[in-house]
């Protein structure tokens, strides 16, 4: 390990504490905002063009992923008024398939690496996966840390597998995953973000997808919170990315209501915020058809990619 | 980020107007005193205007009771009393409590719009917290009135005889049901005085005891200002009095009643210290300045007005204070999105500017969020002082506005010696992480209720009142029960 890479020296695990019942209360508070009409519309557009396109099955073929590209590109036929994606996320032997498809479009390929979804492989397998994944072309990468080493209390392994894998990133933009479904509490979750940030991260993401619970609101909110005092003591932006578990439409919007309320509109941009997702986009294509149209239509009406 | 153009800019993305409608139920043009059982006009045919404060529009006309509507409403009251209501059994008193909690519930929606048209509060406040918890106070009482026994184990509870109730603006309905449930509960009539500024769900009150068949006269409406008020208190035909409302017109009441057998109970003013220690949860924390000083625009005896927090997070707190309040909306009371509504009354509406004169004319710094608000009708931008001393006005006066006063502490002896050093003792807030310092805290501030890591939360089951110049005597609980019953 280089020197100049073992972030854990300068990790400051000061404790933040979080309480469960008060975030439980501001998150219902949130969700009583009320998003309607052209609100509505605006946001869940928003909320679009925020999205990493998802698919992270052992089945996928390079067909799927090329469907799944066009589907970024073109939301839904017959709609010009509809932004493109942020980025479309792959596991890395899909990432050239996927440069190939979105050539010419501002749509970011992000690849999952070090031995997702579990983390359990040795570093040396890890930055080797990320190598080869930003090498295939990756603008974008996608990291879990490694929850044993963290639930066990070592955090400085944790904190330096992250700095390593943002080494091997290069230029690619990293994103890490807490995979907060298996932390346990909010005050984890905390740490895990501190740690997170301090070592790297240019984005923090709740969950593989893989794990029940995923992105919570309330594990959202923490996120968040966490994001705010990083900036307040050091000026840095980082992202936020809560993927997994995003039911609706209405679950999405609920999610920008907390991004702009407790980070700002600065943060409301697609270099600060994403969703990532699969099958959510239908959820909110269904809803700003029946806005348009003034009627539900049928889910065979909307694209399954 | 690399070969990309995608967008850096943030969004200016925000909520479009969400009204809550008002076209589901229609308000009468005139309104009379709910005596005996009926509605009916004010002896000297005189009328009072009821507006709402957030456009200034007039909402009804309102019957001024004089002295001998007071005397008829007392007398109605009594007559009720000694025929039927002090015979009736516990269960079948249960019974009419039951039946008025379910139709407050059935016209939720319609009190909630009224309550926030005639008195300013936001919608979410008066949808989610004020109408639930008024129902939820009926609901509560309606079970205990026949199992009085229980309540006073070893003794027998008889009811009082006719209470006299006057109640103030800031909550109509509620603070209708914290006065009425118990009184009704425990086999007494009343004759109830809302304020003059908000007397509309209380009248909307009657009208359900109407629909509920509540027996003619245990109920009793007067509608009026400070004068009607007087007329009631001196009447000589009341058994007990409750007031909540300001410690100056507790006290003249306290004075009144001197030397007579009626029974008083006082719910008064308050200046509540909010404690913030530095291994709090700092972002609920703040949550919970928030609510406990915004909440209803600050009408709350019970708001947590002075913030006393550690000066090693002062900075943090004070700069996470700043940017919660930006996101404050102010505006329409029915709008779902509005977080504070109107400032009930061009009255308070002054006497609020008229402190955030004072305390920068004291020397505190004033800060205030930069929100719109509209033209017409009475706001005041959520706001704060720091630079404050004890010796300022605004720590030690109650304000009742959205206003804030912010000192630091070193010690816990020191908050302990701030948080007591007030005539007030309602209601006070710890934020710790630590369980041993919220009973040490919770055992050293003199305050009827003390929130700790939460604020202005309220149950029918947990009694609420004051020491000191707050006022006595319980409402909610079985302590609660206990000023409506002769025990023996």
């Amino acid at each position: 390990m280089s020197s100049s890479l073992a972030v854990s020296t300068k990790l400051n695990l000061q404790a933040h504490p979080v309480d469960e019942v008060g975030i439980r209360e501001r998150v219902a508070r949130l969700a009583t905002r009320s998003i309607k009409k052209a609100s509505k519309v605006e946001g869940l557009k928003l909320a679009l063009s925020m999205v990493d396109l998802t698919t992270l099955e052992g089945a996928d073929t390079p067909g799927k992923v090329r469907q799944l590209c066009t589907k970024a590109i073109h939301l839904h036929s017959g709609r010009k008024d509809l932004p493109m994606v942020a980025a479309v996320c792959v596991y890395p032997t899909m990432v050239r398939i996927a440069r190939e498809a979105l050539q010419g479009t501002p749509i970011q390929v992000a690849a999952v690496a070090t031995a997702f979804p579990s983390g359990m492989n040795p570093l040396a397998v890890k930055l080797e996966d990320t190598r080869y994944a930003v090498a295939e072309g990756a603008h974008e990468i996608d990291m879990v840390i490694s929850r044993g080493d963290f639930l066990r209390g070592d955090y400085a392994r944790v904190a330096d597998e992250i700095g390593q894998v943002k080494g091997a990133c290069g230029k690619a933009h990293l994103k890490v995953i807490l995979e907060t479904g298996e932390l346990g509490t909010l005050d984890r979750v905390r740490l895990a973000s501190d740690i997170a940030m301090q070592s790297g991260a240019d984005f923090i993401k709740t969950s593989t997808g893989k794990i029940q619970p995923a992105a919570t609101p309330e594990v959202v909110l923490v996120m968040l919170q966490a994001i705010s005092d990083f900036y307040r003591k050091t000026g840095k932006r980082i992202g936020m990315k809560p993927a997994g578990g995003i039911a609706n439409a209405k679950a999405a919007l609920n999610l920008l209501i907390m991004v702009r309320e407790v980070l700002g509109p600065a943060w409301l941009t697609p270099s600060l915020f994403r969703i990532g997702a699969s099958k959510l986009p239908n959820d909110m294509l269904m809803q700003l058809e029946k806005e348009r149209t003034g009627v539900y239509q049928g889910l065979d009406y909307f694209s399954n990619d | 980020m690399t070969e990309t153009n995608i967008s850096t800019k943030g969004s200016d993305w925000g909520y479009a107007p969400a009204p809550e409608s008002a076209d589901h139920f229609k308000l009468k043009e005139q309104y009379g005193l709910f005596i005996g059982g009926k509605f009916v006009p004010a002896g000297s045919g005189k009328r009072f205007a009821t507006t709402n404060p957030a456009n200034e529009k007039t909402l009804a006309h309102i019957a001024d009771a004089g002295e001998k509507d007071v005397d008829r409403a007392v007398k109605a009251a009594r007559t009720a009393y000694d025929k039927v209501w002090r015979k009736m059994s516990g269960r079948e008193r249960g019974k009419y409590l039951y039946r008025i909690a379910r139709i407050i519930q059935e016209r939720a929606r319609e009190l909630a719009v009224v309550e926030s048209m005639d008195g300013g509060k936001p919608i979410r406040e008066s949808r989610d917290v004020d109408i639930p918890l008024a129902a939820a106070h009926f609901f509560y009482h309606a079970g205990w009135a026949d199992k009085l026994g229980y309540a006073f184990p070893g003794k027998t509870a008889s009811p009082i005889g006719v209470a006299g109730q006057i109640i103030p603006w800031n909550f109509p309905l509620l603070m209708v049901a914290w006065k009425v449930a118990p009184a009704l509960a425990c086999g007494n009539t009343v004759v109830l005085k809302p304020a003059e500024t908000t007397p509309l769900t209380a009248l909307l009150f009657a009208e359900i005891c109407q629909e509920a068949g509540l027996p003619d006269g245990v109920f009793n409406c007067i509608t009026g200002a400070g004068s009607t008020g007087a007329a009631l208190v001196k009447h000589p035909g009341l058994d007990k009095v409750a007031f909540t409302g300001s410690t100056d017109v507790g006290k003249a009441i306290q004075k009144s009643l001197a030397g007579r057998s009626a029974k008083l109970t006082l719910e008064l003013g308050g200046k509540a210290a909010n404690i913030i220690f530095e291994d709090a949860a700092i972002d609920q924390a703040v949550e919970g300045i928030i609510n406990g000083i915004f909440f209803n625009q600050g009408h709350v005896c019970c708001a947590g007005s002075r913030l006393l927090v550690q000066e090693s997070v002062e900075q943090e707190v004070v700069e996470k204070l700043k940017a919660r309040m930006e996101h404050l909306i102010v505006g329409d009371p029915l709008d779902k999105n509005t977080d504070i509504g109107a400032i009930n009354s061009k009255a308070q509406c002054e006497r609020i500017r008229d402190y955030l004169k004072v305390g920068q004319d004291e020397g505190a710094e004033l800060f205030q969020t930069k929100c719109p608000v509209p033209e017409k009708g009475y706001w005041v931008r959520p706001s704060f002082f720091t630079k404050v001393a004890q010796s300022h006005r605004i720590v030690q006066e109650e304000i009742f506005g959205p206003v804030l006063a912010i000192q630091s502490f070193r010690t816990l002896d020191e908050a302990l010696e701030k948080a007591n050093n007030t005539p007030y003792g309602l209601s006070g807030g710890v934020w710790t992480d630590k369980g041993a310092k919220i009973f040490k805290v919770t055992r050293g501030i003199k305050a009827g209720v003390i929130w700790a890591n939460t604020f202005n939360k309220f149950d029918p089951s947990s009694p609420f009142g004051g020491y000191k110049e707050s006022g006595y005597g319980r409402e909610g609980g079985r302590h609660g029960l206990r000023p409506y019953v002769k025990l023996s």
